[in-house]
């Protein structure tokens, strides 16, 4: 295994939200190009995980990190490091679809037009790239001047996909997404993942163990604050070398 | 009584306050309109004001009035905004804080009459402005400010944590997701509070008899360089406004026809502030749309 490989690397991560300590020394890689699922209880510090690799942990006050995280070998927790670049490195997509309110192609573009970009071609390239890309394309290409608020949850939701990729980041970081869409919406974007993980590298927090066990290439189970176990998606799911990770499989607790 | 029941004497009971709340304003409008409208005529609108004698209008008023709003919109509007986002986006959460806060609420229930008092002593004599425009522009701020700036902070308040938290995970800077995604998104509220400032000053009088004046010097409406002495737009000068002059000709007129000039005065005032009400909304519905890009652009 080629150190290349490993895209994202925590060591001895501990996370503190004024005294409660809600990462207790997480130690883990993320490969490229793979989805990793990051499975576990309430309030075992998966969210919180996620959040450290965008620092938008940054913005709850009284917030402590300490140990390293680094992307593509550079520590992203390095003063020279600044939150706002990296966070057009690493895009996120959260539990409820939170698309702006305007319209379709305002929402995609909106990453590009911050950073500078005027040339319209540019953006209309982009828009339809990012929109074929999160598999929504033939749904809305006719209303893309419609307020972004106006379609269904679903469609909002892989909007807001379009939207993290039409700014390119590496790496997509994904808060139970799918947890607040119906079946079938919940489907197409799982589908959607499966194509973007060939570009992307994706983290995925979910509760549904389906889920974890369909999409993903890893998974990592967590229990109060420590990674607990962490291997190939079908070794955790068949055979679990920890008793927690089993109870929790099986649906004994959570 | 049942829950059914209840829900059913609750219900009439709303319906009646609010057929009563209707049907004192609309009484009120109608009284205004049908006692002012018939002496309203464009020569009313338009005319100087007479002293003695009857058939005198309120041109030089109603300029003025708008003159003191637009200054003082001028003044406040900018103020209120970075009051209300500082608050609202930035504030630390502590005692400081919250002592600004609830100062802003206090003084967002002062007197009128106070505020002008206040405003005659610091700006008038204090700051040597003088019974002038100037004046009551920043007495009507003092007034009006802690509304303003309460209403937007509100109106920011009220746009969800995700989407701040949307705008971060874009890579937008806090200034940039404040400006470009929770500005944009509060407008609609932001431009409701101004209306309703703009409607309170427009009619404000109490807080201008010591600060704008009660009287205007003979103004020359072909020239409007702000410098001249008799300039209507030299903000030094004293200016009578719509509702100062109706509180005037009924507490010390001596025209013969005052209550036809008062009543039409007012009914002059009501439309006005009405139209700019619509005036107000439609302007917001564009900067929304443009801002937010609802309707198709091109």
């Amino acid at each position: 295994m080629s150190e290349d490989k490993n895209l994202i690397q925590i060591h001895d991560l501990h996370l503190y939200y004024g005294k409660v300590e809600a990462l207790k020394g997480v130690t883990m890689d993320f490969r490229k190009n793979e989805i990793t699922a990051v499975i576990g209880p309430s309030g075992c510090g998966k969210s919180t995980l996620l959040k450290t690799i965008n620092r938008l942990n940054d913005l709850i006050p009284d917030t402590t990190v300490t140990g390293t995280v680094k992307l593509n070998g550079q520590d992203i927790y390095a003063p020279s490091m600044n939150a706002v670049d990296l966070r057009k490195e690493v895009g996120m997509l959260f539990q409820q679809p939170n698309p702006f309110p305007f319209s379709i192609y305002d929402n995609v573009t909106y990453g590009l037009r911050i950073s500078g970009e005027k040339d319209k071609a540019v953006l209309d390239e982009a828009v339809e790239r990012s929109l074929q890309q999160a598999a929504i394309w033939d749904e809305l290409k006719d209303r893309l001047h419609d307020n972004a608020l106006s379609v269904s949850g679903g469609q909002q939701q892989r909007i807001c996909i379009a939207r993290v990729l039409a700014t390119q980041p590496k790496v997509i970081l994904m808060d139970e997404p799918t947890s607040a869409l119906d079946p079938i919406s919940s489907d197409k974007i799982e589908r959607t993942m499966l194509k973007l993980k060939e570009d992307y590298t994706i983290v995925i927090v979910t509760r549904n163990m389906q889920q974890a066990s369909r999409l993903s290439d890893r998974t990592a189970f967590f229990l109060g604050g420590k990674l607990i176990e962490y291997g190939q998606t079908k070794d955790i799911f068949m055979q679990p070398e920890h008793k927690e990770t089993e109870d929790y499989i099986s649906g004994r607790f959570g | 009584m049942t829950p059914r029941k209840w829900d059913k004497v609750a219900t009439v009971v709303l319906y009646m306050i609010s057929i009563f709340i209707i049907f004192v304003l609309a009484f009120l409008l109608l009284y205004i309109l049908i006692t002012g409208l018939p002496h309203v005529s464009w020569h009313f609108i338009t005319g100087k004001s007479s002293s003695f004698q009857a058939g005198g209008g309120i041109g030089v008023q109603l300029f003025n009035s708008i003159y003191l709003l637009v200054l003082a919109m001028i003044i406040s509007v900018p103020l209120s905004l970075g009051a209300g986002i500082w608050l609202s986006e930035y504030a630390p959460k502590n005692w400081v804080t919250s002592l600004i806060r609830n100062a802003i609420e206090i003084l967002s229930s002062l007197p009128s009459v106070v505020v002008g008092l206040f405003g005659f002593l610091v700006f008038s004599i204090q700051m040597n402005f003088g019974f002038s425009i100037l004046s009551g522009a920043l007495a009507l701020t003092v007034f009006n400010l802690p509304l303003l700036t309460r209403k937007v902070e509100d109106s920011l308040q009220a746009i969800h944590y995700t989407q701040r938290e949307a705008g971060y995970a874009l890579g937008l800077s806090r200034w940039e997701t404040v400006i470009h995604v929770v500005v944009p998104a509060a407008l609609p509220g932001i431009i409701t509070g101004m209306i309703l400032g703009m409607g309170r000053i427009f009619g404000e009088a109490a807080a201008l008899i010591y600060t704008a004046g009660q009287s205007s010097p003979p103004l020359d409406f072909s020239n409007w360089n702000p410098l001249y002495i008799a300039s209507p737009l030299n903000p030094m000068r004293s200016a009578e406004t719509l509702a100062v002059h109706i509180w005037k000709i009924n507490s010390e007129g001596i025209i013969p026809d005052a209550t036809q000039v008062s009543a039409a005065s007012s009914a002059v005032l009501v439309l006005f502030v009405l139209l700019l009400n619509f005036l107000a909304r439609y302007v917001g519905n564009r900067l929304y749309a443009h801002l937010t890009g609802v309707k198709e652009r091109n």
